[in-house]
């Protein structure tokens, strides 16, 4: 036997930051982005039944705050890794030959355009256009820290850093 | 009595400052500085000032009594971005008004040491031209520095985080002095200045101001659009970073001359810092009560919010912008009607740029004569551009419009460097302006003045302001295609022609890029350009097929050599690559046959060496590795 | 100096009034704009950029997104607008399945019809995108992402029509679609089968389910009998799919054309639509008299039904508990042909021609099936119907008329005004006047619920009683209605219903139309039909009053009626596509059990529900075959929405807010009860 939430208790906990959220936003519609965007730094990502959770309790179609969340580049449907890789690839990164970047990070972890998360979860490789720092040209963030004028093998050495502290933890 | 509240904050700042502080250290706090480690700088820097028994704080205290005897505090300040990222962390020093670029945690002893207690310059910190190899110790000897005109950024070293310091230098008096004219007077003093929104469109802010003014409604919003999603710009971040007041101000004048009782300020979702220090500043003013009801008893209000943005370049369109702040996805509207006339919730609506509203408040302070006497007739002011890509001098700038590229590229940027950075002198071969809805400029157009008439003349546009030089290893097919790769991502997908026009162009472009393309690919893709532009919903799409239109227009050889010659002139395309070595300058060396995976190359020690065409995967491994140029077109 | 309100459209001066838009003016010049995504009922969206002009000074604009302005001057043809419009239907056709001859739409596609009016001749781009499965999963309609233009016609249709949105874009730029919540299935959603957004779409994207080629193979089975219902709408719309002037009655024509196909008998829906006329005429003078709630609603579309079981499960109790006319000729015919043909009932097959695509869905219910024989066995809609006519090579506008068979297809007019709106709240009101005043009616017409307004409002004075009644179409008007209902702001007896603009007569199974005065002579048509009748009132059809003679009760509303021609209704209110799991067992067939859950409700008495059942289960050992969920609903802040399914049950809990609070009330309340008598039963 499965039992994925011990009760509805913990499954009440499981909603009450959302709850919360809601609240907050007094179950405003016209609030619905940023309703979303304090839910995925909640869960990391929108799942299916957040966001059903979110639309009835705003009374709008499941469909449309799919069809919101689904528009915008920073809302995420799938689960994301622990370490976000997010490369750069605007004007000033571009011709500083940031995919150099992009497929050292690739290569190493084995993902592609259209796999870009490990399966163990551990990280998530992505592009993003223009972080505002072109000054330091190609630019790279991990999770919050911004890397500036990196290089491919620093990029992959950052990897394999976070890859041995995680193994000494072991 | 209105004036009384700024007056009295200017008055407990000037005491303060006065009185307790000796030494202002300024620490670039950009997002660029940041990154390179200017906050561990600055706490090892106020460390190792209390170890040398210095005083050293990183906030004043107003409310302290400032009778501290003959101890003077250095105050160690953050700023927001001041343009020369490149050379973060940036650490000013005054009096003496040294500056330090590239600083680590381990220069900050040395530091210490010398300048603040010796008094003497730390000659490695110092920056140092790259073209000329001229050291400069102050701001104002650095050429990337001593061309720029500032204006917005005129107050892009004081503290962020401080209103007061804000209103010391004569911040928020230019909503005080809007405050005593009518709402049409302000938007007549605006119109008056000659100000043309900096959002790209270069509309005239004041008469935006007067149609929104004479749309009847009891609710009306301003809405500061600080989005900037041109990819390589980044000026309205440093100014919502570095002088978020500003911003408010602006609105707050904008509100007035518009009878508009509420803001949103929408901040592109990769800026949390600027969000950040937009909800401290707008927290400051409300507690002043620059925020509010009843602002400085004048019976005003204005109620302002901060939106993060959720990643959509295209929000950076006013009606998808509008369509975001709903809570909707952000598709573009037809237009008429305007924002002007129905914008947020149906209301009438002024939507102004970063930048824009950043420059109101010095045309309400100093007068709108003051403001036109610089730039030209037609494009008053200044205008900032992000410097980016093959330029020694890399980073945010401020120039008067009707400066020429020729003063940018080689005065301020310092000429334009090889792929390996070196500067030749040779290697210019084009700037794009304006982002994936300018254009390419050309050598013989270094000389123009820029303003918004002479790039639209050639088919380019001030847009956001990002201007990226190339040089001549720069395929310009392969910069269309970035572009298009871009708008085609971007393209909200409402309307026909943009979202499969992009898509297609986008095939052409890559059937060009990959020699497999014809005339007719070329007829196609410049009849899609059109039409994509004639007949596209919004500015996205109206603009999208710029990049292509004007590498056609300029470039048109280089098409013709990748159409017909199959071959890329700047050899960046790897399908038409013809790696070969030249037998004159081989030397038999060995070195590339060692490096090649697939064993493409033969030859014998000391004997000229040859590719095998078909085996050759043109990886461009051996080229690398040539010690002797020997290799060409890969 | 008042400024003229004219523009000028190449050349030749054209006046304007209150025209929505240059299109409109435009096209009342006489020329033809094409478009794609601008539809009259609809709000305006701007995005197929084929309805491009000219204006000079501004340059190229959209017509159906521009105000005309005095002194506009228009070309409608240049080089420049040819390019635009040509190049755009070819980037359209780049991506999309071409395959015109085998597909529904062919003879009516805009995107066909324009390519071939562009003079496009081939298509330069390559196809870049990756073929999607089509969507079968609707009983009504078939999903072709392959021939989707984005135009937002349905997404627009679905949301500010029918008030639903089980429809929209998601995505962005190359990657957009048009589809449900997390681009599952039709099925799965809150659609509710009016395919309205079939009737908007300008391509092959959307359409209604096809079921001709099962119908043919039915008709080629020698053991089967095939009877045919043919419902009021469709007699005047049919007309049109051969030429017919819009409204002309051509009931006789397909009468006689099914027989030429092969169906054994032809009946007439009209026929059942007295019949129910006979039931819920009763049932409301019934809960008049007190015995259920009032208002009362129709329930003969069954896209309404299928509504209200969605967002308004605490109205279920005031909807009509009879079936609709369609389910009541089935069970009817079911009922009594055997006899009266000597076949055994499963050799009987009912085949509906319909206007509607929610009645294929009907159809298919559970509730409607009878020791696996369902009531109807298959619904072909009015333009399937003159396909197959066309296949089999029949010269429909040469057919003489046929009279419908006997004694199902005998009918009065009231039956037949059911196809349009306000035809069931009339012919209810003359059944219900005569059996009030206890004297014949001298008005037969009740005007005021005449028109194709889409809500209408009366007062109509029966035996002394002034009852309001309403009649309204557009399940979007329904909701504002229901829910001015619910506030307790409005205070009908009686509330006519149907999903589509105009009712049946522009049911997504009739030949497209978007032209209100094709609407208007389709409506015309069944007056007309209903003028030209001998009898007028379903009290007079003494073929229905003898069926009930002769195997139900001998009158309406008897206990035979009821279990015959009623029904009941299914609280939907759960969202299923997105359940938070909560627990499961390990055994091979695990029990279903879903609660709803409300964040909006007082107390969360769903969620103390869900700990109480699981307790239960837990306490009694049967966790282990039990699988529960917890889900969401589709009105979280109305009373009602909480409902607990048990395997194939539901059992719901009204005014659950105010009534239980307490945990402790929860488990002595007697709805607890049925959920634990439901488990066990479904367990045992
Ligand atoms: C695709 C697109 C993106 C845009 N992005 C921005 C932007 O990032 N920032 C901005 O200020 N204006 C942007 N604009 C222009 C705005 O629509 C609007 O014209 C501008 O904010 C008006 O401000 P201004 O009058 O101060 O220039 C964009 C326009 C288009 C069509
Ligand atoms: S032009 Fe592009 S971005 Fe603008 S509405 Fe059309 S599809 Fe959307
Ligand atoms: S380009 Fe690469 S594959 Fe070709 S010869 Fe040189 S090393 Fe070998
Ligand atoms: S590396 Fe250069 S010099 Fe050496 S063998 Fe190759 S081509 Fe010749
Ligand atoms: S939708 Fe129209 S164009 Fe497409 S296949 Fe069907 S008939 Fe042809
Ligand atoms: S129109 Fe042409 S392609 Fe289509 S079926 Fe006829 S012959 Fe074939
Ligand atoms: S059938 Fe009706 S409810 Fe279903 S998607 Fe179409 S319009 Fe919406
Ligand atoms: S399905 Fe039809 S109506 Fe809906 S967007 Fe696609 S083409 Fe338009
Ligand atoms: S109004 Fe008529 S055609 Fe439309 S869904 Fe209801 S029953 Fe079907
Ligand atoms: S282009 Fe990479 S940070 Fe701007
Ligand atoms: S962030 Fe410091 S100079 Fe740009
Ligand atoms: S009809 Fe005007 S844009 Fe589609």
């Amino acid at each position: 036997m499965q039992e994925t939430n011990e009760k509805t208790a913990a499954m009440i906990e499981h909603l009450a930051a959302v709850n919360k959220i809601l609240e907050k936003y007094n179950c405003d519609e016209s609030k619905l982005i940023p309703i979303l965007q304090e839910v995925q730094e909640e869960y990391k990502y929108l799942s299916k039944d957040v966001i059903s959770y979110v639309a009835t309790s705003l009374d709008i179609p499941p469909a449309k705050v799919y069809g919101v969340a689904t528009f915008y580049a920073h809302f995420a449907l799938e689960p994301k890794g622990k370490y976000v890789f997010k490369l750069c690839d605007g004007t000033a990164c571009h011709v500083k030959k940031s995919h150099s970047i992009l497929h050292a990070l690739y290569d190493r972890l084995g993902l592609s355009d259209d796999k870009q998360t490990t399966d163990d979860l551990m990280f998530t490789v992505e592009t993003v256009s223009c972080l505002g720092a072109c000054g330091l040209a190609p630019v790279m963030l991990v999770n919050e820290d911004v890397y500036g004028q990196v290089k491919p093998e620093e990029a992959v050495a950052i990897i394999d850093d976070i890859l041995a502290k995680a193994a000494a933890a072991e | 009595m209105s004036n009384k509240i700024l007056s009295d904050i200017k008055a407990k700042y000037d005491e303060v400052v006065n009185n307790s502080v000796e030494r202002r250290i300024t620490l670039c706090a950009g997002t660029g500085c940041v990154a390179n480690g200017a906050l561990e700088v600055r706490d090892a820097l106020v460390k190792e000032l209390e170890k040398a028994g210095q005083k050293a704080v990183i906030e004043l205290d107003y409310e302290d009594n400032h009778d501290h005897g003959d101890e003077k505090l250095n105050y160690v300040s953050k700023s927001g971005c001041q343009g020369f990222c490149q050379m973060g962390p940036l650490v000013k020093i005054q009096p003496g008004n040294i500056i330090y670029t590239k600083v680590k945690v381990e220069d900050v002893r040395e530091i210490v040491e010398s300048t603040i207690v010796n008094d003497d310059v730390v000659e490695r910190l110092v920056y140092e031209n790259p073209a000329t190899g001229k050291k400069s110790v102050t701001e104002e000897e650095i050429d990337f520095y001593n061309r720029q005109t500032r204006v917005v950024l005129e107050n892009s070293t004081i503290e962020p985080d401080s209103i007061e310091e804000y209103i010391s230098k004569g911040g928020y008096k230019g909503i005080e002095n809007a405050l005593e004219m009518t709402s049409m007077e302000v938007c007549e003093e605006v119109l008056a200045s000659g100000m043309r929104g900096r959002g790209g469109g270069g509309f005239p802010t004041g008469l935006k101001w007067k149609f929104t003014l004479a749309s009847q409604n009891d609710k009306k919003y301003v809405i500061c659009n600080g989005d900037e999603g041109d990819p390589g710009a980044f000026m309205d971040r440093s100014v919502l970073e570095g002088n978020p007041h500003s911003v408010i101000e602006g609105m707050m004048i904008a509100a007035k001359a518009i009878e508009a009782d509420e803001g949103y300020v929408y901040v592109r979702a990769e800026y949390p810092l600027a969000v950040k220090r937009m909800n401290r500043a707008v927290a400051d003013a409300e507690r002043i009560g620059l925020l509010g009801d009843d602002i400085l008893g004048t019976g005003f209000s204005f109620k302002l919010h901060v939106m993060e943005g959720a990643g959509a370049f295209v929000c950076g369109e006013e009606t998808a912008l509008i369509a975001s702040i709903e809570g909707k996805r952000g598709m573009p509207m037809p237009k008429p009607p305007f924002p002007a006339q129905s914008g947020l919730w149906g209301k009438p609506t002024v939507i102004n740029n970063v930048e824009t509203l950043a420059s109101i408040p010095g045309i309400l302070r100093d007068g709108a004569a003051k403001y036109k006497a610089i730039g030209t007739e037609k494009s008053p002011g200044t205008k900032t551009f992000a410097l980016t890509g093959h330029v020694a001098n890399t980073g945010l700038i401020e120039v008067p419009f009707g400066t020429t590229l020729r003063e940018i590229v080689y005065e301020i940027g310092g000429g334009v460097t090889n792929n390996a950075g070196e500067i030749t002198g040779e290697d210019f071969k084009s700037v794009q302006i304006g982002g994936p809805s300018g254009g390419c400029l050309t050598p013989e157009m270094l000389d123009m003045p820029l303003d918004f008439d002479s790039l639209q003349e050639v088919g380019a546009m001030v847009g956001s302001g990002g201007l990226v030089v190339m040089n001549n290893e720069t395929c310009m097919i392969q910069v269309a295609r970035f572009f298009m790769q871009f708008t085609q991502n971007e393209s909200c997908g409402k309307c026909v022609p943009c979202r499969e026009g992009t898509k297609q162009m986008l095939a052409l472009l890559d059937d060009i890029i990959a020699g497999e393309a014809t005339a007719d690919t070329l007829e196609l893709l410049e009849q899609t350009a059109h039409a994509v532009k004639a007949g596209s919903l919004c500015g996205l799409g109206k603009t999208a097929p710029n990049p292509v239109l004007s590498t056609l227009k300029y470039f048109k050889n280089e098409y013709d050599a990748h159409v017909f010659d199959k071959s890329c002139p700047a050899n960046e395309c790897k399908a038409l690559a013809k790696p070969e070595i030249i037998a004159d300058k081989c030397k038999g060396c060995t070195a590339c046959k060692r490096v090649c995976p697939v064993n493409a190359i033969e030859g014998e020690v000391k004997v000229a060496h040859t590719i095998d065409a078909e085996k050759c995967i043109k990886c461009g491994a051996c080229k690398e590795k040539c010690k002797f140029d020997a290799i060409v077109g890969v | 100096m008042s400024i003229n309100k004219e523009i000028i459209v190449n050349g030749i001066t054209v006046a304007f009034d209150n025209e929505r838009n240059l299109l409109e003016v435009i096209r009342k010049a006489g020329i033809e704009i094409p478009t794609f995504c601008y539809h009259s009922e609809l709000s305006i969206y701007g995005a197929c950029r084929l309805c491009v002009v000219e204006v000079e000074g501004r340059g190229v604009m959209a017509t159906c997104s521009t105000k005309p302005e005095p002194g506009m001057v228009i070309h409608t043809d240049t080089k420049q607008i040819r390019s635009i419009r040509k190049i755009n239907i070819e980037l359209l056709l780049a991506n999309h399945d071409r395959e015109c001859p085998s597909c529904v739409r062919s003879a009516n596609c805009t995107l066909q019809d324009l390519a071939r009016r562009l003079g496009v001749e081939e298509v330069r781009y390559k196809q870049l995108e990756e073929r999607e499965e089509i969507d079968h999963s609707s009983p009504s309609l078939t999903r072709d992402p392959n021939k989707c233009v984005l135009c937002g016609d349905c997404v627009r249709v679905c949301d500010e029509v029918q008030g639903i949105g089980a429809i929209d874009f998601i995505g962005r730029g190359a990657n957009a679609k048009v589809a449900p919540a997390f681009d599952q299935d039709l099925s799965s959603v809150e659609c509710v089968n009016c395919g309205q957004c079939a009737a908007v779409c300008p391509t092959g994207a959307i359409i209604p389910k096809q079921d001709r080629n099962d119908v043919w193979d039915l008709l080629h089975d020698d053991s089967k009998i095939v009877v045919a219902q043919v419902a009021p709408a469709v007699r005047v719309g049919l007309g049109e799919h051969f030429g017919f002037e819009p409204g002309e009655n051509t009931a006789g024509q397909l009468v006689n054309a099914l027989k030429m196909m092969g169906f054994d008998y032809v009946f007439d829906t009209s026929f059942a639509a007295d019949m129910t006329i006979f039931e819920e005429a009763t049932e409301f003078l019934d809960r008049l008299g007190g015995s259920a709630p009032l208002p009362m609603f129709t329930s003969c579309c069954p896209a309404w039904v299928k509504f209200a079981e969605i967002y308004f499960p605490e109205l279920l109790p005031n909807l009509s508990s009879c079936k609709s006319p369609q389910q009541m000729f089935g069970s009817v015919a079911k009922k009594v042909l055997p006899a009266k043909l000597n076949a055994d009932k499963k050799d009987i097959v009912v085949v509906s021609i319909m206007p509607c695509t929610a009645k294929k869905y009907e159809a298919t219910l559970d509730k409607f099936k009878h020791e696996d024989i369902p009531e109807v066995d298959k619904v072909l809609t009015t333009v399937e119907v003159g396909r197959m006519i066309n296949s089999a090579g029949i010269k429909f506008d040469e057919l003489d008329p046929e009279a419908f068979d006997m004694p199902l297809g005998f009918s009065t007019g009231a039956g037949v005004i059911f196809g349009a709106t306000g035809g069931v709240m009339e012919a209810a009101l003359r059944f219900a006047y005569e059996k009030v005043e206890g004297k014949t009616i001298k008005q037969l017409e009740f005007k005021e619920v005449r028109g194709l307004d889409a809500v209408k409002e009366a007062t109509v004075n029966v035996g002394g009683t002034d009852l309001k009644v309403a009649v309204v179409y557009g399940l979007k008007k329904a909701k504002e209605l229901a829910e001015k209902i619910r506030a307790g702001e409005a205070d009908y007896h009686f509330v006519e219903v149907m999903a589509c603009p105009g009712g049946c007569i522009a049911g997504a199974g009739q030949p497209i139309t978007h032209d209100i005065e094709v609407r208007k002579e389709r409506a015309k048509g069944l007056y007309t039909a209903d003028k030209r009748m001998q009898l007028h009132k379903s009290q007079d059809n003494y073929m229905v009053q003898e069926c009930y003679n002769e195997c139900m009760g001998g009158e309406a509303g008897s206990h035979e009626a009821h279990h015959t021609l009623h029904t009941n209704y299914q609280n939907r209110c759960q969202i299923f596509d997105a359940r938070v799991p909560v627990l499961k067992g390990d055994a091979d067939k695990l029990l279903p059990i879903i609660v709803t859950i409300c964040t909006k409700q007082e107390n969360d008495p769903g969620q103390k529900l869900l700990a109480l059942i699981v307790d239960y289960v837990k306490n009694n050992n049967l966790a282990d075959k039990v699988e529960i969920e917890a889900a969401f609903t589709s009105r979280p802040s109305a009373d009602g929405t909480i409902a607990v399914t048990v395997g194939s049950q539901t059992v719901e809990r009204s005014k659950f807010k105010n009534a239980i609070n307490t945990e402790e009330e929860l488990a002595n309340n007697a709805e607890f009860a049925k959920i634990k008598e439901a488990i066990d039963k479904e367990l045992a």
